[in-house]
């Protein structure tokens, strides 16, 4: 059983005219898979992910994640879906600019509520000590460089262990040297932990180095 | 844990945005405390000129009205002739005898009622005082020392000598200390007085009273029923008005109607005597109230923009909180907290400051000239106001925040992490 499945995915643009982005995706990811999303510029990759990712709920077709059929459900349900079972890493690190590293690591299993305070901020330390990044725990985002925050956004899409980690070009503003570090981190969660991971990108080593690729072009699936 | 994790976040958001944060607090702080000098003062000058009169009027007065008769002697002649008509020019009002009759046995009536507290008998006149080329007119009103000293507050508005002085001596007189200037005298010095019948009559200044209002400091004067009737040439039994006070005298103007009925005299209750100075007193509080619901509806302006630009910068934290797994009344939470807080800040603020503002005031000389005589703004210290300006103040800043934070909740996380 996949642990994500989605069939006929199909997407509109209806804004300044109609357009059909997706035009019937069918999609299924086994659980620990890495699986990278490439394809020209406009194709629909973000359009994908972020339907995937369950943000975006105005689409046709059915998606399944982890058994359940998401379709239909609330916002408010989906939000919990995604803050126990789902974890991003967007291009532009988006961290909470005014808190700490750790506090923005902390803040999803805050919200999730499973673990004590003390544990998750222990869980939280590991986390970043994983991405390297336990030195700078009681910074504050702000102040970090672009590769540390990636690296810091990436410790806190792992902190409620999630089944699914999702990125949307995680290594689009990093140097070579972080994209490598980011890439081994990946394929760490897929080997070790048995995650599985979702990510669009541009980077040919990046895409090259992942167990599945799939290329996209003008809204449908051309090549697995 | 959870609701202390929007809290947390709204804490946070308002410690970064210090300025901003403390611009929306002042708003709130100087609606407040405006509101509260507002209704403290207002509420105070009402309270004053109330208590002013209402503590030397009667709950309830009788007396006999001058009155044109409505019937016609001739109508009442021929009562049996309907259908004639009666037309009389020009009608003179027929001299009504100011006598209150069996004035002394009514008292007694009255005092037996149980909602009264006391009658207090008065003998009123219009005179002349005079000393040497000086001469003014003003009232002279006889009164029962005793009952009056109980009932009424004359006896606490003296400022020289003391009301049981008028029982010490024969023909002595307690005058307005806007009089006793006015004739320069003071206590011992003799001045006579004329009626509008002529006669005269020597008396001896035994105190001086001031209850602050011109009306009556500068015209009027007190002597016992004994002296004034003298003056007047009339009996012991002749009594023109009686002073009712009341235990509860929002009874007074029921009261008055049962007099009336059951004892056929002319009882006017304080609120029909004074309906002028009760309307100056509703229009003061209307004032009041829109100009203080004013000031709190543009600090609520002012909290609800700043609430609306901070949403709006904070575009990038909501979609990130939305895509980690906020769900909506957390956004909400998040962001009415702060609103919550800078209106619970600024409310404390603005009640502190308020209060300073009220006692600055109270401390304040109060320019009231010859009108009023008090030494300092009158300022009413209600904790009810306190309660309320703090009520109103949050309950607006949460309102101000209610609605930016509903659109801070429908931010769609997917067009914003997109970019
Ligand atoms: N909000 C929107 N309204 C209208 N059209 C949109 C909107 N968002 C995206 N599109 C269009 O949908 C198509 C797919 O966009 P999408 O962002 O999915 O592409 P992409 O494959 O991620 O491209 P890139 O590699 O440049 O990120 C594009 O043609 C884009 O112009
Ligand atoms: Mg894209």
């Amino acid at each position: 059983m996949p642990i994500l499945q989605a069939k006929q995915i199909t997407k509109y643009f209806h804004e300044p005219e109609t357009v059909q982005v997706l035009k019937g995706v069918d999609i299924s990811v086994e659980q620990g898979e890495f699986l990278s999303i490439v394809g020209k510029s406009g194709c629909g990759k973000s359009t994908l992910l972020y339907i995937l990712s369950t943000m975006d709920t105005d689409y046709e077709g059915t998606l399944n994640i982890k058994g359940e059929k998401l379709n239909g459900w609330s916002q408010n349900q989906l939000a919990r879906f995604r803050n126990e079972n789902l974890g991003f890493v967007f291009q532009f690190h988006f961290l909470l600019p005014e808190f700490t590293a750790l506090r923005n690591v902390m803040m999803p299993a805050l919200k999730l509520g499973k673990y004590s305070y003390a544990e998750i901020e222990q869980r939280a330390i590991d986390k970043l000590r994983m991405v390297e990044m336990d030195g700078f725990a009681h910074k504050m985002a702000s102040k970090l460089s672009g590769g540390q925050q990636q690296r810091v956004a990436i410790a806190r899409a792992l902190i409620n262990d999630p089944a699914i980690i999702m990125g949307d070009e995680p290594t689009g503003n990093l140097d070579k040297v972080n994209s490598q570090r980011v890439f081994e981190i990946f394929q760490e969660l897929a080997r070790q932990n048995h995650q599985t991971i979702i990510t669009v990108t541009h980077d040919q080593d990046f895409a090259a180095g992942s167990d599945r690729i799939i290329v996209m072009s003008d809204g449908q699936i051309v090549r697995e | 844990m959870k609701r202390s994790l929007t809290l947390e976040i709204a804490l946070t958001h308002l410690l970064t945005k210090r300025k901003q944060t403390v611009v929306a607090m002042l708003g709130v702080t100087f609606g407040i405390s405006m509101f509260l000098v507002m209704i403290s003062f207002m509420t105070g000058v009402n309270d004053f000129t109330k208590n002013l009169a209402m503590e030397e009027a009667p709950d309830i007065r009788i007396y006999n009205p001058l009155e044109i008769e409505k019937n016609t002697i001739i109508a009442k002649a021929a009562p049996d002739t309907t259908g004639n008509l009666y037309v009389v020019h020009h009608q003179r009002p027929k001299n009504v005898v100011p006598k209150l009759r069996n004035a002394i046995m009514l008292a007694q009536s009255l005092e037996a009622m149980p909602e009264v507290k006391g009658v207090a008998p008065q003998v009123a006149t219009q005179v002349f005082f005079n000393n040497g080329p000086i001469r003014i007119t003003g009232s002279l009103q006889g009164i029962d020392v005793k009952k009056q000293g109980e009932l009424f507050t004359l006896a606490r508005k003296m400022d020289a000598g003391q009301l049981i002085d008028l029982l010490g001596i024969n023909d002595g007189v307690i005058l307005g200390y806007g009089l006793a200037n006015k004739m320069n005298v003071g206590i011992g010095d003799r001045l006579s007085i004329t009626t509008s019948e002529g006669s005269i009559l020597m008396l001896r200044v035994v105190g001086i009273f001031s209850y602050g209002l011109a009306d009556f400091d500068n015209a009027r004067a007190y002597a016992t029923l004994a002296t004034v009737q003298k003056v007047m040439q009339r009996d012991p039994s002749f009594i023109t008005d009686l002073h009712i006070k009341m235990y509860d005298n929002s009874q007074a103007k029921a009261m008055a109607a049962t007099i009336s009925k059951r004892f056929g005299v002319h009882a006017e209750d304080w609120s029909t005597a004074n309906a002028p100075l009760l309307a100056g007193e509703s229009i003061r509080f209307a004032m009041t109230g829109i100009i203080s619901f004013t000031l709190l509806l543009v600090a609520g302006f002012g909290i609800y923009n700043i609430m609306n630009m901070n949403i709006i910068n904070k575009l990038k934290d909501i979609a990130i909180l939305k895509a980690t797994g906020f769900e909506s009344r957390q956004i909400v939470g998040i962001f009415l907290w702060q609103s919550a807080i800078i209106g619970l800040l600024g409310g404390i603020v603005g009640l502190l400051l308020g209060y300073g503002f009220c006692v600055a005031l109270s401390h304040t000389p109060f320019p009231g000239g010859s009108v009023v005589r008090i030494a300092t703004m009158p300022v009413n210290f209600n904790p009810q106001h306190y309660i309320m300006g703090f009520c109103f103040g949050v309950i607006t800043t949460v309102l101000a925040g209610f609605f930016p934070s509903l659109k801070a909740a429908k931010v769609d996380p997917v067009q914003i992490i997109r970019g």
